[in-house]
């Protein structure tokens, strides 16, 4: 190619001018087709992709509802405090950040170590609390040395305080920081929404079962922010509504009452309005304090807590199932009544054992108690009556009259984690073992079912349940522990209940017989002495349930390590002819029930019903006759 | 008196290329008071910096130019071996030399040094232009090319081997061997892209799809679309567009800059930039076609392309069509450098076109 003439030359040169002239303004044109697609066909889709990039929305958490008892004593509330809070993705060096702030304000090992945890389980891009509960002094002084510490920073937070400490722990639960089931339970009510920013979750007891009502409505602040994520100014706010109130049946200061009655033992009471299913204190001992879970409870303590041979984390109350021992009498002495088997006056000779095939079941008396009609055989309580009534009920009489009383069946109680104990019967032995010659019911394990014992457990709240509807005649109530719940901005309340689950079919007659009987146990049988000069006329029944079977030996209480030792049960009424308080007390391995768990009962009831604060732990009677 | 002395100051002016690069010196002054309002008084001083330095270009004839071309040249290549040999790093590329009293990026004077460079050589072959006169300017070009590609720096590697091209393509570069060199560039692509730095494939491939990466790579041109998209056609108005004064959009002030204009007046802020880039490049590309000398023709006509180039690649990426590669938005974008070299282009369309009636020799 060569330019030989100028002329030529510039044509040439211009034709390629005209070229780059048109391919500058295809290109040109493609820019602008560019233009039209993204700002006219694609303007909605990038103006709301500009709008979610500018604003965020803001959770405001809502104040937790509180948990008050029945005469308005508050159990559960919340307290607002600063707390160190570090967030972990703006910081560089953690443990560098951890060791400098150590120097201005008490960090101690156990803080860092719960730290540690918290991190563990955090989600990205949240800030964790290194310290909570700052004084004033910590706070000057860490906003003195701020600017060392990017990523760090001070926050009023709300925090959950239990005032009574280890008071009705097991009752009222904890609220902790939520974990993946907590989130699946969110997910299963559609509350994600709700508890964007949310950071505790009810675990155990009433704060669990009553989490969505405690929780309240999560407001929102809309805040225009920038690209590195700090807010510019509010948009608009809606404001967070505080979660509902409870009320509950409970009376704290009877709790209190209980619970000092227990001492250092272990065990269950649960008493109960007989005329509603309120529940007046639901114990478990040993309890805890749950002030140790709100801020997420350091290993330590947590070791402790579950390492313990005391098991202080299982609410005995409701998860504990226990034969029932002799205060299964008085239901099998009804169910004689109802079913026709025997008359009140109707007696035997108790020789002190029952021999059925080549088996001797013996009574607790040596020697037997002699003639004993119905009244002495729960006065008195004669195993021997009851092997033979036993006998003559046959297991599924037993297990059908049982059942109407709640038995072996879960109460519904509005607390979490109940069990549902074991009402034996031939269709729960098929039911409960896989090889066939385990499933058959020999007529022979029917003898101690009689007594309470064999393969009868029962939970401390499903005794209550019972004799609470005993003691109403047969109307029975479902148990529970809200009273009330308080719209906390309408201020309407919504009751729960009272409504009588059913009413067993009972002759009345027959029933005045059991009460009478049960009268007699407090006056001039086994309970006498825990209610020597009562003010007042209670019913009971003691009962002792055996741990460990003792084979062809005398068992003797001094004798038998502590954890082999029977468990000591009672249940009562009070007042006898118009009930106020019905209850169940179970003391692990306390030895005999008359001795162990009808004084705690006796307080409860002096406390209840007069008004007389107790002056120490109950303390254990000498034994009377039998259990 | 002072009439006369304003008559001589304004003489090697050319009236509508001026009034073309001040309209979009006002837009730039407008757009950046919006996206950074406190970079306006260091831009008014490179502004006023390049403004001279034009107005001293334009005054030289051409001839002048041809004078310098050849030692510039070589002075830009040595600079660049030093650079290579020498240089500073900076966010992991050697484009920098270190002078003591101040840093120079070689790499940006050849953007004018390379198509005098070419422009000259061609003059000199005139008028019998041979084949192989255009492998002697390609190998002219490929070494500087080369070594900035080396740094790595691709914008303005793009932008040198642009403004060779050009020059070459304007001296007759036959349509058979720019075919065949599409063809061979299609197929050593792939070469190409096993020669290329990590980053500059994570560019490409963010290109083609952006959301794959969008805090990494890919939040460049994510934030730049959206910021255009939700500018609909009339924008949000000045200083109101909310990607640019939250800071989505990175590099606002400069590379950037025109996601920040598109989303504060809209597609018919675009299409006027569109057109005053259009007739400032109808202007040059004009100038060229009456230029005396070959030299002045493709020395014209090849800054008028680079012109469209800064503009063309500028926008493609801004806007999601091209990769990312480190080009300006001209005249728009903050920063003196860029501003210089190209009012130092428009100073060289000024004089070709004062000396237009002038024949050589």
């Amino acid at each position: 190619m060569e330019f030989a003439n100028p002329q030529e030359g510039l044509e040439k040169f211009r034709s390629r001018l005209g070229v780059a002239a048109g391919f500058v303004l295809f290109c040109f044109f493609l820019l602008f087709a560019r233009f039209v697609w993204l700002q006219i066909f694609q303007y909605s889709y990038y103006k709301t992709r500009a709008e979610e990039n500018r604003i965020s929305l803001v959770p405001i958490v809502p104040n937790r509802g509180l948990i008050v008892d029945r005469n308005g004593v508050v159990m559960a509330r919340n307290y607002s405090a600063y707390t160190l809070e570090i967030t972990p993705s703006k910081v560089g060096d953690l443990e560098e950040t951890i060791d400098g702030l150590a120097k201005i304000i008490d960090i101690q090992a156990k803080d860092r170590k719960r730290f540690k945890r918290l991190l563990e389980e955090s989600k990205n891009f949240e800030s964790l609390p290194i310290r909570n509960r700052l004084t004033d002094e910590e706070v000057a002084k860490f906003i003195a040395h701020r600017y060392r510490f990017p990523g760090v920073d001070i926050k009023a937070r709300l925090f959950r305080q239990y005032p009574f400490g280890d008071l009705a722990s097991h009752m009222l639960g904890y609220i902790g920081r939520i974990d993946t089931r907590d989130e699946d339970k969110i997910s299963d009510q559609e509350q994600d929404d709700n508890y964007r920013g949310t950071d505790h979750f009810g675990k155990r007891g009433i704060e669990q079962h009553y989490e969505f009502q405690l929780h309240g409505i999560t407001g929102f602040e809309q805040m225009e922010v920038d690209a590195g994520g700090r807010a510019v100014r509010t948009l608009a706010r809606t404001a967070p509504v505080a979660g509902n109130n409870l009320t509950l049946t409970i009376d704290a200061k009877l709790q209190g009452v209980v619970e000092k009655a227990f001492g250092d033992r272990r065990g269950a009471l649960v008493a109960i309005e007989p005329s509603t299913g309120g529940i007046l204190a639901l114990v478990s001992m040993p309890n805890f304090d749950p002030n140790l879970f709100v801020d997420g409870i350091d290993t330590q303590s947590w070791q402790e807590l579950n390492d313990s041979p005391d098991k202080p984390m299982i609410n005995r109350a409701v998860y504990g199932a226990y034969p029932p021992g002799s205060t299964f009498k008085p239901y099998m002495a009804l169910a004689a009544l109802e079913y026709g088997k025997r008359k009140p006056e109707q007696g035997i000779n108790d020789p002190g054992f029952f021999n059925f095939g080549n088996h001797q079941f013996r009574d607790d008396k040596k020697g037997g108690h002699g003639y004993v009609d119905m009244y002495a055989s729960i006065v008195a309580s004669c195993d021997t009556y009851y092997y033979m009534l036993a006998n003559d009920l046959g297991i599924d009489n037993i297990a059908k009259f049982m059942a109407q009383f709640g038995f072996g069946q879960r109460t519904g109680v509005d607390i979490p984690g109940e069990a549902e104990g074991v009402l034996p019967s031939e269709e729960w032995k098929k039911r409960r073992f896989k090889k066939p010659e385990q499933q058959k019911w020999y007529a022979g394990e029917t003898i101690s079912i009689g007594i309470g014992q064999g393969y009868n457990a029962y939970t401390p709240i499903q005794l209550a349940q019972a004799v609470a509807t005993l003691a109403n005649n047969g109307v029975m109530y479902r148990p529970h522990l809200v009273k009330y719940i308080t719209d906390t901005r309408s201020g309407t309340q919504t009751m729960i209940e009272p409504q009588p689950v059913k009413a067993i079919p009972l002759k009345q007659e027959n029933i005045d017989v059991i009460k009478h009987a049960m009268v007699g146990v407090n006056k001039e049988g086994t309970g006498a002495r825990a209610f020597a000069g009562a003010e007042y006329v209670s019913a009971g029944k003691t009962g002792t349930a055996q741990v460990f079977s003792l084979k062809g030996s005398n068992y003797k209480e001094g004798g038998t390590k502590k954890e082999l030792r029977d468990h000591a049960l009672f249940i009562a009424f009070a007042p006898a002819d118009n009930p106020k308080i019905a209850l169940a007390v179970l003391v692990e391995n306390g030895g005999f029930g008359a001795a162990a768990a009808a004084p705690i009962a006796r307080q409860v009831f002096d406390y209840y019903l007069l008004g007389k604060m107790p002056k120490g732990p109950a303390g254990e009677t000498e034994a009377g006759d039998g259990d | 008196m002072l009439r006369q002395l304003w008559y001589r100051l304004i003489s090697p002016i050319d009236p509508p290329l001026m009034a073309l690069a001040g309209a979009l010196l006002f837009v730039a002054l407008l757009v950046l008071a919006s996206a950074s309002p406190e970079r306006l008084p260091s831009q008014l001083i490179n502004i006023t910096a390049a403004l001279v330095i034009m107005r001293l270009v334009a005054q030289s004839p051409p001839q002048r130019l041809m004078h310098i071309a050849l030692p510039l040249y070589l002075f830009g290549v040595l600079l660049l071996i030093a650079v290579a040999l020498f240089g500073d790093i900076s966010k992991g590329a050697r484009r920098w030399l270190n002078l003591g009293f101040m840093r120079i990026q070689p790499s940006e004077l050849m953007k004018i040094a390379m198509p005098l460079m070419l422009a000259w050589y061609f003059q000199k072959r005139e008028p019998l232009i041979r084949f192989r006169d255009y492998g002697i300017a390609a190998l002219l070009l490929l070494v500087p090319v080369a070594l900035i590609a080396k740094q790595p720096d691709l914008g303005t590697a793009i932008l040198v081997l642009a403004a060779g091209f050009y020059v070459i393509f304007f001296a007759g570069l036959p349509w058979k061997v720019m075919i065949g060199l599409a063809i061979a560039a299609a197929a050593a692509a792939p070469l190409a892209w096993s020669k290329m730095h990590d980053y500059q494939r994570a560019r490409i491939m963010t290109l083609f799809d952006p959301e794959s990466d969008p805090l990494g790579k890919g939040f460049h041109i994510i934030q730049s679309t959206i910021a255009i998209g939700s500018g609909g056609i009339f924008g949000k108005g000045w200083g109101q567009g909310t990607q640019a004064q939250l800071e989505f959009i990175p590099e606002r002030h400069t590379d950037f800059i025109f996601a920040v204009m598109s989303e504060e007046f809209g597609l018919i802020g675009n299409l006027v930039l569109l057109v005053i880039y259009a007739m400032l490049i109808a202007r040059g590309l004009m100038i060229a076609g009456n230029a005396p000398t070959l030299f002045t023709r493709l020395l014209a006509g090849a800054i008028t392309l680079i012109f469209f180039t800064y503009a063309f690649v500028n926008m493609g990426m801004v806007s999601g069509i091209l990769p990312v590669v480190g080009v300006p938005l001209p005249f728009i974008s903050y920063g003196g450098t860029a501003l210089v070299t190209l009012f130092f282009g428009i100073g060289i369309l000024m004089s070709v076109h004062k000396n237009r009636m002038l024949v050589q020799k």
